[in-house]
């Protein structure tokens, strides 16, 4: 690990300015993800910016009906407050089907938003990776792919998102609150906070240099039945193969996200009005122009037949 | 009450250090005050209490709190495993929760409480957890079970406490104990041996026990 000098932010603004005025310099919150990068020198920090004082690490209703979470609040006690478990349970169930344990007690909604990949070319400091080096190449697009991204892929990057419970707000049209360094803030809808890789795969979200997230807001609840299916090599501790998160209504209409598969969540409004037509019409439109592997290709049709449990499920 | 470990460093010094750097001021800074070159280490003050002990420590701020548990204050039951945060073997309790200590900077904790698996009990004084390890076999080589312990303790307490997990059937109804509950919240403690399903008995009984 590189060394770093360390700072307690008082405020948010304050934190953002410190971040943006610091060359080198990021907010720690949990951790869990930062440190791990910062002992393989993936990220080298010259400055770390401790956020946890900042007192984000409250859930309380949003004017509007809906929820609005802190961005402090914890992994664990975000999947057991019992507003969430009761109106938004795809997130309580995203959330549990992340991380062990000891990880969920530590990491912080905002971290877990911004956790970065976890595609072994990315960690392996030895292999070329454009997220990692810019412009030093793919390695993953030859070699081991199988964990890797189906759609929105490019020939710079093929890298997934490995949050399972962006996924869930993704499908629960969560909001982002951020403050800026110059203490302005403004709000960013969660499909607009991810970016595909495009030819700047290191550039993975819309945030400014500097900016913070505050807080993450759910607009008022939906109902239905709100299920995450995930898919993995384990039947705990591992990230997606492919993740479903579904909010179904009885009338069989509804919503539906997908993890494991790309570079953000990844969900296409305009498929789910196939929903009641079983899943194979959903996940045509859903994953239309993916661009598999050949190692990942597999995940195609695993997309299908998650989705069609998750369907089965909503219908029990 | 005035904190004996605060921070040495305050914004405006750290930022006031970075702006005379970019202009080229030669007027001297301390260390502290500048952003770190590659390599030098910055040291900082922080005090916790450990296993019930106000610990003050003069500390390099890249120290993760299992390197302070292990290498500073010599209480070695605390393992380093994969360093990573995949194994578990460096699980302690930090302010009442468990977490992997390996995934944390001590600085982070500054005024915070550490239990690790010598505050829970002493050979002379098993806490009840470490008793069941032992009468169900809950190990073979030994390295994981420090963190299997810490972990086991802390997961009787978050179904006490009603936190769901991944095998929790109903989110809106109270958490049962069950052997998949355990197995679920267990998974983030590897047993290379594969003491896995001894362990399960060992915290059975003590939840039964615990009522």
């Amino acid at each position: 690990m590189r060394a770093f000098t360390f700072e307690r932010a008082n405020t948010p603004a304050e934190a953002a300015a410190a971040v943006a005025h610091s060359p080198g310099a990021k907010f720690i919150a949990g951790g869990t993800n930062l440190l791990d990068l910062m002992k393989l020198q993936i990220e080298t920090p010259t400055h770390l910016v401790d956020v946890n004082g900042l007192k984000l690490d409250t859930i309380e209703p949003s004017p509007e009906g809906g929820l609005r979470i802190g961005a402090l609040v914890r992994n664990t006690d975000l999947a057991a407050n019992e507003r969430v478990r009761r109106d938004y349970g795809v997130l309580s169930r995203a959330l549990l089907a992340g991380a062990s344990g000891q990880l969920r007690n530590r990491a912080t909604t905002a971290g877990n938003l911004l956790q970065r990949t976890r595609c072994p070319y990315f960690y392996d400091t030895a292999q070329p990776c454009n997220k990692r080096q810019p412009g030093s190449g793919c390695s993953a697009l030859d070699g081991f792919s199988r964990q890797l991204g189906i759609i929105g892929v490019s020939d710079a990057c093929i890298a997934t998102n490995p949050s399972d419970m962006a996924v869930a707000m993704r499908a629960l049209d969560a909001t982002i609150e951020t403050v800026r360094p110059d203490g302005a803030t403004r709000t960013i809808p969660i499909a607009e906070l991810h970016r595909l890789p495009g030819d700047t795969p290191h550039v993975e979200t819309t945030l400014e240099p500097g900016e913070l997230i505050t807080a993450a807001t759910l607009p008022p609840p939906i109902g239905g039945r709100q299920i995450y299916r995930k898919v993995r090599d384990r039947a705990s501790y591992a990230f997606a193969l492919v993740s479903v998160a579904a909010v179904i209504q009885r009338d069989g209409t509804g919503r539906v996200a997908v993890g494991g598969v790309a570079h953000k969540p990844w969900r296409v409004e305009a498929a789910e009005a196939d929903l009641p037509h079983g899943p194979r019409a959903v996940t045509e439109r859903l994953l239309a122009g993916a661009k598999p592997t050949h190692d990942n290709a597999f995940k195609v049709s695993l997309v299908e037949r998650t989705l069609g449990a998750v369907i089965s499920e909503a219908r029990s | 009450m005035s904190d004996p470990g605060e921070l040495n460093v305050n914004r405006r010094e750290v930022m006031v250090g970075v702006g005379a750097c970019a202009a080229l001021a030669a007027a001297p800074l301390s260390v502290r005050a500048q952003p770190a070159p590659v390599g030098t280490p910055v040291m900082t003050q922080v005090s916790f209490n450990v296993n019930g002990q106000v610990r003050t420590l003069e500390l390099d701020t890249r120290t993760t709190l299992l390197d302070v548990l292990r290498e500073h204050l010599h209480l070695t039951g605390t393992k380093k495993g994969c360093d990573h945060g995949q194994c578990g073997a460096c699980t302690v309790l930090v302010d009442g929760r468990r977490i992997n200590s390996c995934l944390t900077l001590a600085v982070m904790h500054q005024g915070g409480a550490v239990t690790s698996i010598e505050g829970l009990g002493t050979p002379d004084d098993l806490h009840p957890m470490q008793a069941a390890f032992i009468k169900h076999d809950g190990y073979q080589c030994g390295y994981c079970t420090p963190g299997q312990i810490c972990s086991g303790v802390a997961v009787l307490d978050e179904i006490k406490a009603g936190i769901p997990s991944h095998v929790t059937a109903d989110l809106t109804a109270p958490v049962q104990l069950s052997e998949a509950e355990i197995r679920e919240r267990m998974s983030g403690n590897i047993c290379r041996c594969g003491a896995y399903s001894n362990i399960v008995e060992a915290m059975t009984e003590v939840a039964e026990r615990q009522g």
